[in-house]
């Protein structure tokens, strides 16, 4: 009975795994003859001609994911300090169920609220607008993990702290939050890789561009805005850098989280 | 050097529950002085007032008057924050700062509170670990070792440290010894013993032989009343009130 | 665990209150020697001393488990301390009684002279305050125990009337001296089975009250 329970959940772990690999691997087997230095390099052609790339593309994916995490993340911390340390109460309720509601919102309801907030107001696309549609959606993920976290923290720790003497605001961000850092990063870097791939939002906000954009007011190319319109389109070269561009994307995701993990896990242990 | 505690008409709720019911108690400066009582009589509620911590608990308050040397710790401009700095406490779990190294540990109160002289903060970490009989055990793996790594006893002296590094004047201990086996708990009794040269201790314990063992004066609550209150051999041996004696002799509940 | 302490001191209380049964039986013995001068009764308490030595070593290593195993506290500690002291007290009344038991042999190879001492009432005397002081602890009665307090000086007179007429019998009539000098001793005994009995009114009180009243201590004047 035991060993069939034992073999069972290896057996469902193995499954899981599958999904993931063959994603991966298809990506891999239809892209990467499509990755070279002129698509990680060069902006797109017009169509029809062959060459070019996504590297205004994989440039703007970067800038509008890091606005969205300067924008997103300190919110989202702070809320779910918020929520955990004082949130004990009806208006902490509310800003739960507030965060649970934004948390299913379908994103392409985001982009066009977004859109109608700051890109009508400023009368362009941007990049930014696209940074803050992303940054919106990843807010309830970190704010819900980040209090999740904080209530793991024994309250023992945070007596022990008060009772040095230390305001209950340095007891939050040095002690409990310190303690419970792991655990915000992992939320943190949930919500990052889920926004990353995001395509819906940025149609009204980021818009897309085939030329190079490093400035925040004016519409940006994004990796999956590239894909999603290469994807659709008549052409069969533009098809296989859909591909491409699909895998580079995978890839700057997944290296972004274990970048972020490496750098944390050492200063965890060694504090 | 540690300072008196006078405590007067001191009162404590939990929400619309009296938990502590007009305390009056005179705490010598430089003494141990032991809080006995069965669970729930109000005897770490009782600490907790006196540095305020029975406060953080949602809807607890206390009101009355305690006065630790010549500070009024509940007096109009009284900051909970700067009571506790000065007042130690030491809690019944082992709770070291899990992330923290055993030197980030005993220095926490003190960079926390804006103490910047690195020299200075060396010193009181190794002045603060000697004090809590801990320096030999741990002085080689300052920084390397965790406060989480210590084995239980360790990491109970390791908090006393911590809280003796912001030097306070009264040392709080609610049940310190309690989840610790009978060498380290022998350590830390002995411990206490010496403290009492730098400071005013008030402990907390259900080890009625700890009591007596440590402990110059005893008082013993019941039900949120301070009972009696006397020298600790007076408690053991020929206590005036009954229920004393029939607390002490194991004959209560 | 408390009801198995408390049979540990139950235990106790009984076991020296048969071991104060005992040295009651050996101080009757002796006196009922030297009122029939039979030596038979002076045997049966030569006889019965080992039997009080040995209570008293139970008594002492019941006493030494029970502080060992159970640290009692306030009133227990003071009851295992007053067993411990009232066994010794009882212990020395069965040699005092040895001590009456040899004397009254001697006497008996004497011949029999008319002595101004009344040997049995003081006796009886005696053997009251040793009885009210078992009594006392058998019932946990200070009041029984301080009324024995009282008796002390009743018997500590009698002993010294019986010196002075002793030594007075002595002088006029020299040939009865070594009589006299037996009954001297039994009467200095008697006197001394009175002091263990205050002894052991004392540890009642100190044991019951937590009062040291031992040489007129200053808790119990106030």
């Amino acid at each position: 009975m035991d060993q069939g329970a034992t073999a069972f959940a290896i057996l469902a772990a193995i499954l899981v795994l599958v999904p993931l690999l063959a994603i991966f691997a298809y990506l891999v087997i239809k892209g990467i003859g499509s990755v070279n230095l002129a698509f990680l390099t060069q902006t797109p052609k017009p169509p029809g001609e062959a060459g070019g790339g996504m590297a205004n593309a994989i440039v703007g994916t970067g800038l509008i994911l890091a606005i969205a995490s300067v924008f997103g993340v300190p919110l989202g911390i702070g809320s779910g300090i918020y929520l955990a340390e004082y949130g004990r109460n009806r208006f902490g309720d509310f800003i739960r169920f507030t965060a649970d509601v934004l948390n299913g919102v379908p994103s392409i309801v985001i982009g066009i609220a977004v859109y109608s907030l700051i890109v009508v107001r400023q009368k362009h696309f941007s990049a930014f607008s696209g940074g803050v549609a992303l940054g919106i959606m990843m807010i309830p993920t970190i704010a819900r993990a980040t209090e999740e976290m904080l209530l793991m923290v024994p309250n023992v720790v945070r007596e022990a702290a008060y009772g040095l003497g230390i305001p209950k605001w340095r007891t939050t961000l040095s002690i409990s939050l310190r303690t419970a850092s792991a655990g915000v990063i992992t939320g943190c870097m949930l919500a990052f890789a889920r926004v990353a791939g995001e395509t819906a939002p940025l149609l009204f906000t980021a818009f897309g561009n085939q030329f190079w954009n490093l400035k925040l007011n004016q519409p940006t190319a994004a990796l999956s805005l590239q894909v999603f319109t290469y994807a659709i389109s008549p052409y069969d070269e533009w098809h296989k850098q859909a591909w491409a561009g699909a895998l580079i994307l995978i890839v700057m995701i997944v290296g972004a989280v274990a970048a972020v993990r490496l750098t944390t896990r050492g200063s965890l242990k060694g504090a | 050097m540690g300072v008196g505690i006078e405590v007067h008409g001191l009162n404590a709720w939990y929400g619309k529950n009296l938990a502590l019911n007009s305390i009056d108690m005179s705490v010598p400066a430089n003494h141990v002085t032991a809080v006995i009582g069965p669970s729930g009589c109000g005897k770490s509620t009782f600490v907790r007032c006196l540095n305020r911590m029975h406060e953080t608990i949602p809807e607890a308050y206390a009101e009355g008057s305690v006065k630790v040397g010549e500070m009024d710790v509940y007096g109009s401009g009284s900051d909970p924050v700067e009571v506790r700095r000065r007042i130690g406490m030491v809690f019944q779990k082992p709770n070291p700062f899990p992330t923290m190294s055993i030197y980030g540990n005993v220095a926490a109160g003190l960079k926390l509170n804006g103490f910047r002289n690195r020299k200075q903060m060396d010193e009181l970490v190794e002045r603060s670990l000697r004090l809590a009989a801990l320096w030999d055990e741990v002085k080689d793996n300052l920084h390397k070792k965790s406060g989480a790594s210590l084995s239980g006893g360790q990491q109970q002296r390791l908090c006393i440290a911590r809280a003796l590094a912001v030097e306070p004047e009264v040392l709080l201990m609610d049940e310190p010894a309690s989840a610790l086996d009978p060498i380290s708990t022998s350590k830390i009794e002995e411990l206490i013993f010496q403290l009492k040269q730098h400071y005013t201790v008030v402990i907390v314990t259900h080890n009625m032989q700890q009591a007596a063992r440590v402990a110059e004066l005893t008082g013993f609550f019941l039900m949120g009343s301070l009972i009696e209150y006397d020298k600790t051999e007076k408690i053991f041996t020929t206590p005036a009130d009954k229920r004393t004696e029939d607390y002490v002799t194991g004959r209560f509940g | 665990m408390r009801s198995r302490f408390q049979q540990g001191l139950d235990e106790l209380k009984e076991k020296l209150l048969r071991m104060g049964g005992l040295a009651e039986q050996a101080i009757d013995r002796a006196t009922e020697a030297y009122r029939t001068r039979d030596s038979k009764f002076c045997q049966m308490v030569l006889a019965g001393e080992p039997a009080i030595n040995d209570a008293e070593r139970e008594i002492d290593e019941l006493s030494l488990d029970l502080l060992a195993m159970q640290q009692p506290m306030a009133v227990d500690l003071r009851f295992i301390l007053a067993v411990l002291k009232i066994n010794a007290d009882l212990e020395r009344v069965g040699d005092q009684a040895v001590n009456i038991a040899q004397r009254v042999l001697d006497l008996i190879s004497e011949p029999e002279v008319e002595l101004p001492v009344d040997i049995p009432r003081m006796a009886d005397g005696v053997s009251t305050m040793v009885q009210r002081a078992l009594e006392s602890f058998l019932d946990g009665k200070a009041e029984v125990a301080e009324a024995v307090l009282q008796m002390d000086g009743i018997v500590d007179r009698m002993k010294d009337e019986a010196f002075v007429m002793l030594v007075q019998k002595m002088t006029d009539d020299p040939s009865c001296t070594r009589q006299a000098l037996d009954v001297l001793l039994i009467a200095r005994n008697l006197e001394r089975i009175a002091d263990h009995a205050t002894n052991i009114a004392e540890d009642v009180i100190f044991w019951v009250r937590g009062a040291d009243v031992r040489h007129g201590g200053a808790h119990y004047r106030e």
